[in-house]
């Protein structure tokens, strides 16, 4: 092996064992930004030592065994400096004893467990939503400073300043290290399942020409959902997410045409459809279903997204269940956006006139002033009904309004399409 | 990234020990656990499977298993979700490890969906697709 190639290895080793390797330090050392730091110098004693000795038949157990040695020096070394300012005497002393003692067990144990504190830890809303998103990538998922920042187009400083901050809140704020109870656990969940999916989306929204570390943030997102999916596998909702990530995933690869065109939904071919990940993403929602969270947000838009995976051309969509399910996520998550795909369902049911009605209703929300596919929307549904001449304005409008070129493209094309159909009335 | 990996025993599939089923069957819940492991089965022995196939002229033929040459003989098969080829090497060390013989031929898929190409082999064809690189953006 040469260098370079013991250097990957490493780095592969890396990917696969950090989190474990932090989670478990953690729960040791009780301290997030230390076990972090335990963890990379072990990594640097590899990318000392692997070259020559090559990587271990157990790189996992080395790593770990090493970042133990580091924390017991770190252990010893504060007890030094504590006994001779000798201010916690013995109590300190053999408590400390008792730490390393402690260690070999610890060290042994199951990491699940110890990797879902990580989890709730790294998206505590102690933190701001940044913060949580870079502290997870980095943490759990093995992802380095500069790779986030690439993903998330911000100078590496900026990120960097985010994680050491963050570690710093958590390490101030005394945020322990554990998985939240009783009725903290459902905030404290939805804050886990919204940095996942905020991951999700900023990969799935990567186009052509970005850094390929962009669209593999769909790939980190789905990761870290299906390890959450298997550490908390009595919870519907990360069962619910993670159905929406696999079938939105399997479309990935449908969405653009040759020439990096983007490819609506219901034009897209369904031959290229993943149909592994629909598979995986249908039997995720069946266990969401299962555990009676069907009608959680996220199970709730992964049955939606599921309607469409399971339609084998565009025109057996069923879009009367696709209404419904808008219905109930209206109810379960009221919002805007929703109110507007739900129109967009309602008029594919029930015909465009009703699907008017809602989006009508919609252009006197403040929230919406701006955003360029309410009148997008409403331009389809005018064409539809035949009121030419005011399809024609709604989309210049909406073509005003997008900051996206290609889109303002398409949207002029079809205000064009009707350029003849002006007339006074 | 997704890789497909092809596992070869070197021998006839024989049925598994129940050691090896335990076995393996914890190391596929642990890369489920880790979030690496997409799809995966064994293939039962290939005097129930055939060969089919075309030559130039356009005709058939269908030679029925069992085969001889069983150093070649697939036993079974994964996709996985590694971030470079480095860290499916990595994996399937693993997987060979609790198997104990035989090799794994670790393959870059076509159509790995809006990530392939990132950190593909240069001279691999999957890097060199077209189709593969505006797929890899979309």
């Amino acid at each position: 092996m040469t260098t370079s190639d013991t250097h990957r290895a490493i780095d592969a080793v890396w990917r696969i064992e950090s989190a474990k390797l932090i989670a478990g330090l953690t729960r040791i050392v009780r301290d997030v930004g230390l076990a972090e730091d335990l963890a990379q110098d072990a990594l640097l004693a590899a990318l000392e030592r692997w070259p020559e000795s090559g990587v271990p038949d157990n790189p996992g157990a080395w790593l770990m065994a090493t970042a133990k040695h580091r924390a017991i020096d770190t252990f010893r070394r504060t007890e030094r400096i504590e006994r001779k300012h000798e201010e916690l005497g013995h109590e300190l002393q053999s408590r400390q004893e008792l730490a390393v003692a402690d260690m070999d067990a610890a060290i042994d144990d199951d990491f699940g467990d110890d990797i879902l504190r990580l989890v709730f830890m790294s998206c505590h809303p102690v933190l701001p939503r940044e913060a949580r998103t870079a502290l997870t990538l980095r943490l759990l998922g093995g992802l380095t400073t500069d790779e986030i920042a690439r993903a998330f187009l911000v100078p590496e400083p900026t990120v960097a300043q985010r994680i050491v901050r963050a570690k710093r809140t958590l390490s101030e704020r005394k945020i322990p290290f554990e998985v939240p109870r009783g009725t903290e656990l459902a905030a404290r969940l939805s804050s886990v399942l919204e940095v996942i999916y905020l991951v999700f989306n900023e990969g799935y929204s990567a186009t052509a020409g970005d850094d390929l570390v962009r669209p593999a943030l769909c790939e980190d997102a789905l990761r870290l959902g299906r390890i959450l999916a298997e550490l908390a596998p009595e919870e519907p909702e990360v069962h619910g997410l993670v159905a929406l990530m696999e079938i939105q995933a399997s479309r990935l690869r449908a969405r653009t045409g040759p020439t990096g065109k983007a490819i609506l939904l219901l034009d897209q071919d369904r031959g290229r459809w993943d149909q592994i990940l629909i598979r995986r993403g249908l039997s995720a929602l069946e266990r969401a279903e299962r555990l009676r969270g069907a009608n959680g947000p996220y199970a709730l838009q992964a049955a939606i997204v599921a309607c469409h995976a399971r339609a084998r051309t565009a025109a057996e969509t069923d879009w009367q269940r696709i209404a419904s399910l808008y219905d109930a996520l209206a109810a379960a998550a009221p919002s805007p956006i929703v109110d507007l795909n739900r129109a967009v369902a309602v008029a594919m049911a029930f015909g465009p006139a009703e699907g008017l009605k809602i989006v009508d209703a919609l252009t006197l929300e403040p929230s919406l002033k701006g955003y360029h596919l309410l009148p997008a929307a409403r331009a389809d549904l005018l064409e539809k009904l035949g009121r030419f001449d005011e399809a024609r304005k709604e989309f210049e409008r909406a073509a005003s309004m997008t900051r996206n070129a290609r889109e303002r493209e398409l949207l002029l094309d079809r205000s064009r399409a009707h350029a003849g159909d002006s007339r006074p009335q | 990234m997704r890789y497909m990996t092809l596992y070869k025993p070197g021998t006839e599939n024989d049925a598994p020990t129940e050691k090896e089923m335990a076995a393996v069957g914890q190391l596929i819940e642990e890369m489920a656990r880790a979030g690496t492991l997409i799809t995966t089965d064994g293939l039962q022995p290939s005097s129930k499977g055939a060969r089919v196939r075309i030559d130039s002229t356009g005709k058939f033929t269908v030679i029925d298993g069992p085969f001889t040459e069983t150093k070649e003989l697939v036993g079974g098969y994964a996709i996985i979700n590694a971030k470079s080829k480095a860290e499916a090497i990595e994996l399937t060390k693993r997987f060979l490890k609790t198997m104990g013989r035989g090799e794994s031929e670790i393959r870059l898929m076509q159509d790995a969906p809006a990530f392939d190409a990132a950190s593909g082999p240069p001279s691999g064809k999957a890097a060199q697709k077209p189709r593969g690189k505006t797929a890899a953006r979309a």
